[in-house]
């Protein structure tokens, strides 16, 4: 191998208590693609706002080539050679000007002469575009161009400054296949020069073409490392989402009557229908890739979203919600993914934080509150849950991550309900937190059925009796949590998200 | 539960209101006549109808929304009822409610407009500011409506203001106390006990913290988001029916400075108990602190046209008040 063109060691870093980064190795050498896989949450992005100077490691050295390299803002990473394209694709570019003007964007950023002589700055936009090898028409302005162009331009851009190393984060998650194919032409044309690429991506077909290395990444460091041809594909997933034998010990009771049916259900145009029972005194748990439609899954059950077919019956009955109103009336509840942006009221305590979708409980005639009765709930599922907190009128964020989403499980757990949802409920909380809420799950689920979605196989092994695999929208597996083949589940998350695809390159 | 106050957190909670203790103890000492009960009404009377206006833009606040047309929405009432009374002859009933119901209505197009059409909030009521002033004239072709004035068609107009109606603008109870402030007073009440008592307000203010959080509890966040911007134009629409009262006849030049000191007064109220959100209480307050202050300084001979800059000053300083010493993170009461 030869030098590498960027070498981590030791790199760390933390939020407040929370510590993303635990020390990353790795090397990232010129002219090859390396592939960073790793499940929500695993520090990927952190990583990469590390290297592109928008955070600051607190420990730790990179190298690049001979020289430290500790870039204070965006732009000094720029000039040292690292580009970074993210994935949010108008984040690259400036759509109401046209080619040429985002092109020379960073000549223009950082001075000249005030007057622009047209002629010039299009021949140079032609030069630039022609050495990635993207042809297009210098004069149309950016936001006439599809996603893949204005994808590319920034590439193009980016490459303009010849980078030692560029990281694309997750850049086909919004591309067509035809889109996707000229962005890997492309791509390989780069590393063909010589350039290092770091390509972070969850989509295996894209992985199976571009990939000359993988890292695998998990809790804040590189796990693994693949090389050796052929890649080891099911290796690099098992790895990044771990499936150490789980201390915790389940033990699976008889289901109960059928409380959710599902039949043909399809989730998006062209996705695989799909038929499952969830029975009374169940916990599911659903697990998949990123993008493989488990959030599909679960807004359809909570009525975000309609199926594009099927039949979901609950209890017998159709259930056919229209908003997340209905779906709460009919007894299933969902706790979302993403407690910041979902399910956090910041300006709350967590006394109102709980009761929050059932004030009507706690209400007396003419809508006013009790107080009181919001008190007891919320003291008793304070308890219950175990939330470390001085009392029920602590404000929500000034609890940990772990405890906050213990607040927010709570929520849903103060009233009995047919379903719960629990949209992964462990993300971003340590692991005594999630051995306690997965503990409560389990503990009361033989009123209801339980649905979990996990980014983790752990997390699945941990609380589940039964575990779905999701893939390309629709349901690939079926497996009871007993003497589980993991590596059958892992076949199964990556090969039946690639066939597909696969088929297309 | 536990109580730890710091030096800095008693200021935050308590600070506006010792400043304006203070306030009341050193006009009280330099300005002869300032704590007697006339004074007193008179303050209240001074802030009756902007506070109105200011407790209807809270609610909007609460929802994280803005309301820009109450003032507009005020001179349309005043222009409304008065036109209902001396142009339709109609009776004082009619004038309130039909206002009342305008109000209502801009308010359901403002929230529409906000919610379905997703025009932000700042601009379709902007939009809905201007048309209402200009709409405002068209009936009387941009003249003041009063007994006895020409219409368009030539004819003169002969109804009145009814003595019923008078009385909402000048009555004093026990010779003293006028309407308007016992509406301002049951109006700060019932919006008080709206936010703070019931569970809409609670959806409310939900909606206004992470109206994502609340949709997925189950919160219709749109109906709530239009009976805001209801309530908002309704309480505007009040203070328009008061001011109409008070001056006897629909005076197409009033009205001007009622959206700017509604909103300040509701703005200041961020601060009052530290609260660093839109509360009733604090709006109140906020209004009352800014006729206080200007009474205050009217009795010590200050010059009129000083009055919008020390109003400017005083939302300024509470703002500050608001964002910098007790931040972003919201104190909601324990």
């Amino acid at each position: 191998m030869s030098e590498p063109a960027i070498r981590l060691s030791g790199v760390r870093k933390s939020f407040g208590k929370n510590q993303v980064l635990r020390g990353i190795d790795m090397q990232i050498p010129p002219g090859q693609v390396t592939v960073l896989m790793g499940a929500n949450g695993a520090g990927k992005s952190t990583l990469v706002k590390v290297l592109c100077g928008v955070h600051r490691a607190d420990g730790g050295t990179v190298m690049l080539g001979e020289t430290p390299f500790a870039p204070e803002t965006p732009s000094e990473a720029l000039r040292s050679g690292v580009v970074t394209v993210h994935q949010n694709i108008n984040d690259g570019v400036v759509p109401d000007l046209d080619v040429t003007s985002n092109l020379l964007l960073d000549t223009l950023a950082s001075g000249g002469s005030t007057f622009l002589k047209r002629r010039d700055m299009r021949a140079r936009a032609r030069e630039i575009a022609a050495a990635v090898g993207l042809e297009i028409d210098v004069t149309l302005p950016v936001a006439g161009l599809t996603l893949a162009d204005r994808q590319l331009v920034s590439i193009a851009r980016a490459m303009a400054h010849n980078p030692e190393l560029l990281i694309l984060d997750e850049p086909t998650s919004s591309l067509s296949a035809a889109e996707t194919k000229r962005l890997f032409e492309m791509v390989e044309r780069l590393r063909d020069r010589g350039v290092a690429i770091l390509y972070i991506s969850h989509r295996m077909s894209d992985i199976r073409r571009l990939a000359d290395r993988i890292l695998s990444m998990r809790d804040g460091q590189i796990v693994q490392h693949f090389e050796d041809k052929p890649l080891d594909y099911e290796g690099a997933v098992r790895a990044m989402l771990g499936h150490e034998i789980s201390e915790v010990d389940i033990r699976i009771p008889d289901a109960g009557k059928p409380v959710l049916e599902l039949s043909d259900l399809v989730l998006r145009e062209g996705a695989a229908p799909f038929s499952i029972d969830a029975h009374e005194n169940e916990v599911i748990a659903v697990a998949g890739l990123v993008g493989s439609g488990k959030s599909a899954f679960a807004a359809a059950l909570f009525g975000l979203t309609r199926p594009v077919s099927g039949r979901m019956k609950l209890d017998g009955r159709p259930h056919q919600p229209r908003a997340s109103s209905d779906a709460v009336a009919a007894g299933v509840y969902m706790c979302p993914k993403d407690r910041l942006v979902n399910a956090v009221v910041p300006d709350f305590d967590i006394s109102r934080n709980i009761t929050l979708p059932f004030t009507r409980r706690h209400s007396r005639p003419g809508g006013f509150l009790s107080f009181r009765s919001e008190r007891a709930t919320a003291n008793r599922m304070v308890g219950d849950m175990g939330v470390i907190c001085q009392g029920v009128g602590d404000g929500i964020l000034t609890l940990s991550g772990g405890n906050q989403q213990k607040v927010m499980v709570a929520r849903w757990m103060a009233e009995a309900s047919r379903v719960l949802i629990l949209d992964e409920p462990f993300q971003g909380v340590d692991i005594q937190a999630r051995r306690d809420i997965g503990r409560k799950i389990r503990e009361t689920a033989n009123t209801r059925t339980t649905i979990v979605f996990v980014a983790e196989l752990d997390e699945a092994l941990e609380v589940a009796d039964r575990i779905l695999v999701m893939s390309e929208h629709s349901i690939v597996g079926d497996h009871r949590n007993d003497n589980i083949d993991v590596s059958a589940i892992m076949a199964e998350v990556v090969d039946a998200g690639a066939a597909p695809r696969a088929a297309g390159i | 539960m536990q109580k730890s106050s710091t030096l800095l957190d008693l200021a935050i909670k308590y600070g506006f209101l010792a400043l304006m203790a203070g306030l009341i103890i050193f006009f009280g000492i330099t300005a002869e006549g300032f704590l007697s009960p006339f004074s007193a009404v008179f303050i209240l009377q001074s802030v009756a109808i902007t506070g109105i206006l200011a407790l209807g833009v809270t609610a909007t606040l609460v929802v994280d929304g803005f309301d820009l047309s109450i003032g507009a929405v005020a001179t349309s009432a005043l222009m409304l009822s008065a036109y209902v009374m001396v142009v339709w002859e109609m009776s004082a009933f009619w004038a309130v409610a039909l206002s009342l119901a305008m109000g209502a209505a801009v308010g359901a197009v403002n929230g529409m407009m906000i919610v379905k059409f997703k025009v932000p909030d700042l601009l379709a009521t902007l939009g809905m500011m201007f048309l209402l002033l200009g709409a405002q004239r068209i009936p009387t072709e941009g003249r003041s409506v009063s007994t006895g004035m020409a219409l368009p068609d030539g004819t003169i107009a002969n109804g009145t203001f009814s003595d019923t109606f008078l009385m909402l603008g000048r009555y004093r109870i026990a010779d003293l106390v006028p309407l308007s402030v016992v509406f301002l007073i049951a109006a700060a009440i019932l919006i008080w006990a709206f936010l703070e008592l019931t569970r809409h307000g609670r959806l409310m203010y939900a909606i206004g913290s992470n109206a994502q959080a609340a949709s997925l509890a189950g919160t219709n966040v749109n109906r709530y988001k239009i009976l805001a911007y209801m309530i908002s134009g309704t309480m505007a629409s009040l203070g328009g029916i008061l001011l109409s009262a008070r001056l006897g006849r629909g005076d197409v030049a009033s009205g001007n400075n009622l959206l700017l000191d509604a909103v300040a007064a509701a703005l200041i109220g961020f601060a009052v108990l530290g609260a660093g959100k839109p509360n009733a209480f604090g709006t109140a307050i906020g209004a009352l602190f800014v006729g206080i202050l200007l009474q205050g300084l009217t009795m010590l001979n200050a010059p009129y046209y000083t009055q919008d800059f020390i109003k400017g000053a005083v939302l300024v300083v509470a703002l500050v008040f608001t964002f910098a010493l007790s931040g972003r993170t919201g104190r909601a009461k324990a």
